[in-house]
Parts: structure tokens; sequence; C-alpha cells
């Protein structure tokens, strides 16, 4: 009988900062057993070793902003089963899509003195604008209990289980106290995605949606509350455009303010 | 002779995209170039405009490995603008969150980056094929960095909790003593460490390099101090872009860090501290060190896993005693008002010094900011290293010889997202 071989796992980069791929070598008790059920065939971060593709699960990390990666990812696409994007800049374009609201020429000369050394899109945009994906994983950084739950159900040729709901749900399950309604916090947990653990307002403050946009987010009615709390329209457009700021209900709110 | 060309077009085992491309005539290098391809995201360009209290949330966004670096740099930069001083109780519970990061990316780099070269290994996950003990107690070791983190930080990669004036809130007493049993245990663990990679072969190599790290009166430095080096200069952290600068060239969209007044290549990260702070190590890391065979000097860059491996001792032994000193503070922050201001930040990420400063507005916008990473600082000493390297393993063959190079690139633990704000090698031999 042929050995059955090891599921291919592959991990690949593109503009990032490299902390969501951190967070495999950060599952520091289960590194070993994941390394035990699947091949490690291509991780630039971990290994020099690569195998060619094709791939049984693509994880990607990072936004499309060069025209190099714009190719490269159709090529990923190419030689990969499954493809999971982990992170917001994947699956938004991150913190760097900022340049999409702005002229991207401003900012190359306001970073470098030889601009014509720099070759880069107008645009920071997500690997699903590019590719199908067929699952995203959000997070600024991802979780990586949901990272495991993630690669242990591709394995097993299930869907991920992954809520949907409000950062407000997470809450009202670990009992912690509303920082909005109990001090007046500016918070966007009523339309972020839970997922990181309930962490903002554990530590006191408000919620700054590194997990995106949630299934149906009210983001009209949380820009009432937050008028309310005395936040100016510069205030709320901040709040809205940050690490999932391209996220398309976070984009629409964040341009009705300013 | 013949011409030879050697290329990394993708560089691993580093946090980045990077490559190397060496071209070779008559047994000499006639060129070489270590280039930084991850593509650019311009945070200096889109924190104009933003409020200062979301610096050190956006600039930790720079870098997974180190955003406590960033986070740090940025806080005190608007510290320093805003007239705010941070009382010790908040400033210990900091470096003991800085701790944190130093042990989590120092044994992510020594155990499972850099020390497969030594052992001629592709990964970690190769050594943990033939002695799964030891990568276990590596990857332990990585995680109680990770459980200071998450414990003072509320998470480990992009923590939440620091803000300008200290943290949101301070963490109950109860937790913060619950590391101690793990610290005790990490400060044996770091002396095997030492032991351990005190034993690899190291190529021969020594050189003399200008090296420049913070220097604190009382402790070895890690997020407060005067930049120091070893030509004399001792200058205020504000002073910084008096004596460095950084110019863009055409392989790179990192920018590369020189110090003036001659464009000189410097050194920082764990050689840097290690040689200009020797005196403060705690007494047993001065002893481990001087067993596994380091004087008070060291020049030879390959001995950096072995000055790394005795950082996270020192850094255990600092964190513990803060540990065992925790109270919590009567405040979490100290409350301040906006206004305008010009303020410099610099701490000791992992890879060496990384600064920061901020022009602010009245209300408290940022106008202007400067960011310089270690690793751009860095850039120019590890192209004349790689210079000296393949100068003396001419007689390697091309592989042997590429595979060398990489590893005097993950000398510097180079982190490529920051310098870009990642390495391909290529060398031709003609």
């Amino acid at each position: 009988m042929a050995v059955r071989r090891k599921p291919r796992l592959a991990v690949f980069k593109f503009s990032s900062c490299d902390g969501c791929q951190l967070s495999l070598l950060d599952c520091e008790l289960e590194l070993l057993a994941v390394a035990d059920a699947v091949e490690i065939a291509y991780f630039l971060e971990a290994t020099r070793r690569e195998v060619k593709g094709p791939y049984d699960l693509t994880l990607v990390e990072g936004s499309i902003t060069t025209p190099h990666d714009a190719q490269r990812i159709r090529e990923v696409r190419r030689i990969s089963k499954t493809l999971v994007t982990i992170g917001a800049c994947a699956t938004a374009g991150g913190i760097q899509a900022l340049r999409n609201f702005v002229d991207v020429e401003d900012f190359i000369r306001a970073v470098y003195a030889r601009p014509e050394f720099i070759s880069t899109l107008a645009t920071s945009t997500a690997i699903a604008a590019h590719v199908p994906v067929d699952f995203e994983l959000r997070g600024c950084p991802i979780n990586k209990v949901q990272l495991l739950e993630l690669v242990n159900a591709t394995l097993n040729g299930r869907k991920p289980i992954v809520p949907r709901h409000s950062q407000c749900i997470e809450c009202k399950q670990k009992g912690t106290v509303c920082v909005m309604v109990a001090e007046g916090k500016a918070c966007l947990g009523p339309v972020t995605q839970a997922g990181c653990g309930n962490l903002c307002p554990t530590c006191d403050r408000g919620c700054y949606g590194c997990f995106g946009p949630m299934e149906t987010p009210q983001t009209a009615a949380l820009a009432r509350q937050l008028t309310e709390l005395g936040l100016d329209g510069r205030d709320i457009k901040r709040l809205f455009q940050t690490y999932n700021a391209d996220a398309e209900a976070f984009r629409k709110e964040s341009e009705l303010h300013g | 002779m013949a011409s030879r060309v050697i290329k990394v077009d993708a560089l691993a085992r580093v946090e980045g995209e990077g490559s190397l491309h060496i071209r070779l005539r008559d047994g000499k290098v006639q060129s070489l170039q270590f280039g930084i391809f991850e593509p650019p995201r311009f945070f200096e360009a889109f924190l104009k405009g933003r409020d200062h209290s979301e610096a050190p949330d956006i600039t930790a966004r720079i870098c997974g490995i180190c955003p406590i670096a960033y986070q740090m740099g940025a806080s005190q930069a608007m510290e320093d603008a805003l007239g705010v001083v941070v009382p010790r109780p908040i400033r210990q519970l900091r470096r003991l969150l800085y701790c944190g990061e130093w042990i989590e990316s120092h044994a992510l780099h020594v155990y499972m980056l850099h020390a497969p070269d030594f052992l001629g290994m592709a990964d970690a996950l190769e050594l943990a094929r033939k002695d799964r003990a030891t990568v276990e107690k590596a990857l332990r070791l990585k995680k109680l960095g990770n459980d200071i983190l998450e414990t003072i930080g509320g998470r480990a990669i992009h923590p939440v909790n620091l803000r300008i004036g200290g943290f949101h809130s301070t963490p109950p007493k109860a937790r913060v003593k619950a590391l101690a049993a793990d610290l005790r245990w990490a400060i044996e663990q770091s002396l095997a460490t030492i032991k351990l990679v005190g034993g690899f072969d190291f190529p021969d190599i020594e050189r003399d390099y200008t090296f420049v790290a913070l220097r604190h009166p009382d402790e070895y430095a890690i997020h407060e101090g005067r930049l120091i080096s070893n030509r004399g200069m001792d200058i205020p952290v504000s002073s910084f872009l008096d004596h460095f600068d950084e110019e863009h060239v055409a392989h790179s969209n990192a920018l590369h860090g020189f110090a003036l007044p001659d464009h000189a290549a410097y050194s920082v990260g764990p050689l840097a501290r290690y040689n200009l702070n020797h005196d403060q190590l705690a007494p047993l890391a001065k002893q481990a060190a001087a067993e596994a065979g380091l004087g008070p000097k060291v020049g030879n860059p390959f001995k950096s896993i072995v000055v790394r491996s005795v950082e996270i001792l020192q850094v255990c032994i600092d964190a513990l005693a803060i540990v065992e000193d925790y109270d919590e503070p009567d405040r979490p922050f100290v409350a301040y008002q906006p206004r305008a201001g010009i303020g410099h930040g610099c701490t000791e990420a992992p890879r060496g010094i990384c600064y920061h400063r901020y022009e602010l507005a009245e209300d408290g916008s940022i106008v202007t900011a400067r960011i310089v990473p270690p690793t751009a600082q860095n850039q120019k000493t590890i192209e004349e290293d790689l210079h000296e390297v393949v100068t003396r393993n001419l007689a390697l063959d091309d592989e042997a010889l590429k595979w060398r190079c990489e590893q005097a690139i993950r000398n510097y633990d180079p982190c490529i997202s920051c310098a870009t704000h990642f390495l391909k090698l290529t060398v031709d031999r003609d």
C-alpha cells in the first residue's frame, strides 16, 4: 500500500509587517504537532528549504502594492489547492491602504529622496481583488487559536468555525463592562468582528477595529453615537481609517466624515 | 580566471523580503548588493495629519517581530514633545514589557533562524527531528517572552495596552508575580543556551566596527539612555540626526544609514551593546559569557548568536527583579494636554537602536514623522561584512558560499519589514 503523502503547507508574504506569519511560529506549544501533521513546503521566514508546489494549503500574508506582486499572486493561486488570506493586509489592504485615499506620488516624495527608484502601485489592495480566495482570516494580527482551527478544519475538509458577530458579543460573553456606555470612550466594538479575544475593552480602552467589519455593521448608527460622545468628523474619520481602512463598510463610513 | 555570480533571490529565515547579488572576477568582488525589495509602505507619509495618540499603535505595524520597539519609541517621542514625565513604576513596567520582546525575538532568532546555519540544517524543524527536547525548551523560552507581552500588553504581536503617558491599564499584581517561576527556569535555560551556542564553530573573521548603542548610567540600556560609540561619541537622543543620516540607493527600498560626517558604516544591535555596555552586565551574565569564550570585546559578527544568548540571560535576570519588585501603580498613566512641539525617542530594539522624531501641531496632530529603524542602519555594515566573507571564502563552491553569505546576513537578524520599511542573493562569477 502506498504511503499517504502529508498535506503540503505553504506561506507566502506580500506587503506586510510579518506579524501574521509569525503567529504560526508563535504557536509554541502546537508548532511541532503541526509540523508532524503537514509538510512545511514553503515558508521563507522559517526555512531555506523550498519544495515546489502544488500546495494543499497556502496561507497568504500581505497586500498587493507592486506590479510584480500583482503577477506573483496569480502564480501562487495557480499552485494552491486551498488559498487562505491571513490578516488585515491580505484581507483588506492593511494600514498601507491609507495610500488609496491620497495621491501616492506625494507619499513617495515624502519618504524617498529618489522617487525614480521606487516601483509601486497607486493602491494597496486585498488578495481577493486579484484572485479567488477560499477563506479569509481576520485580524491585525490574526488570532493564533483561529489559525490552528483553520489549519485543522482545512486538513479535515470542513469549514473553519470562526464567528462573524461583533466584538460586543465577546464583551458580553466575557462579562467585560462596556467602555462606551460606562466611560464614554469611543469604541468600534459594535461594528467590528469578534475574534481578538476581547482585548482592548479588557484593557480599559475602546476597540480600534483590527478585525475589520462584522457581518452586517451598522456604521452610521455608531457614527451618530460617536458624535454624541463628542467626537468631531476628523476623529470619526481617523477611527474608521486604520488597519482595515479599505474594507468596504469602513471605507464608506469614513468618507462621510472629515 | 573565470568570473562567478552568486545569487540569492529570496533570503530565508529573515523577516521581510531581501536579496543578494555578488559578481566576482579574477577572485575579486566586482560588485555586491544586499537588496531589500520589500515593497514600500510609506509610514512617515500617512502619519502626517494623524493624532499623536495614534502613533504607537500605527507604527507598531511597521514590524510584527518588534512592535514594542515602535510603540515605545513613538510613546517616548510624544512624551518628549508634550513634556510628560513617566513615573518610575510605569517606567519599570515598560522595561519588563520590553524584556518580553527581547526574550521572544532573541529566542526565535537564536534557535529557529540562526542556529540551523551552524548545524548545517535548513531549519529548526530538522533540528527537532534529531533533538526534539532542545527545540521544545527553545519554544518554551520563546513562549515566556510572549507570556510577558500578553500579561502587560494584552497581546504578543501588536500589543494594545501601551499609550502616551503610560498604559491604558496596569496588570494585577498576582498575574505579574506568576511570571517569576518561569523566569527562574528561563535563567537556567539561558545558561544552557549560551553553553550550546558557545560550542558552535565560528568562521574566522574579526572586524573593527564603529559600534553605536544606548547607554544608561544604572542598567544594561534597553529603553532609555544616551547614544554612545566606541569612537568617543556621547550624545543625547535628540542629537541623533546631527550625527547620522540615510541615503537612497537604487538596489534597495530601504534607506541606507550612515554616520556623519564621512558617510561611514556603523553597527547597531547585540554586538554593539555588548562591546559598549559589557561592564553593566549582571555578574552571572558576565561569567557565562567568559565561559563561552567571549572577552569584553567581540569583533566576530558570527559570534552575535552567543551575544544574543547572553542578552537573553541578562533580560531574564532584569525581568525577574522587576517582577519581584512589582506593585500595582496608583495610576496607569499620566494625563496631559496636547500642545505644539518636537519630540525624539530612541530605544534598543532587539536588532539595535530605533529612532523616532515627531513634530506636533497645537491640537496634537502630527506635522512630520521620521523613523530610522535598526536594519537600515546596519545595511552598509552588512555589505562590508559580506565583502570580507566572500573574499575569505572564494575556495567554497557556489552553494556553500551562498549559504555562508546568508549566514553572515542573519548575523544581524535583519528585519527587512522594518528596513523598508528581504533578500534575493545572486552571485555572478564571470
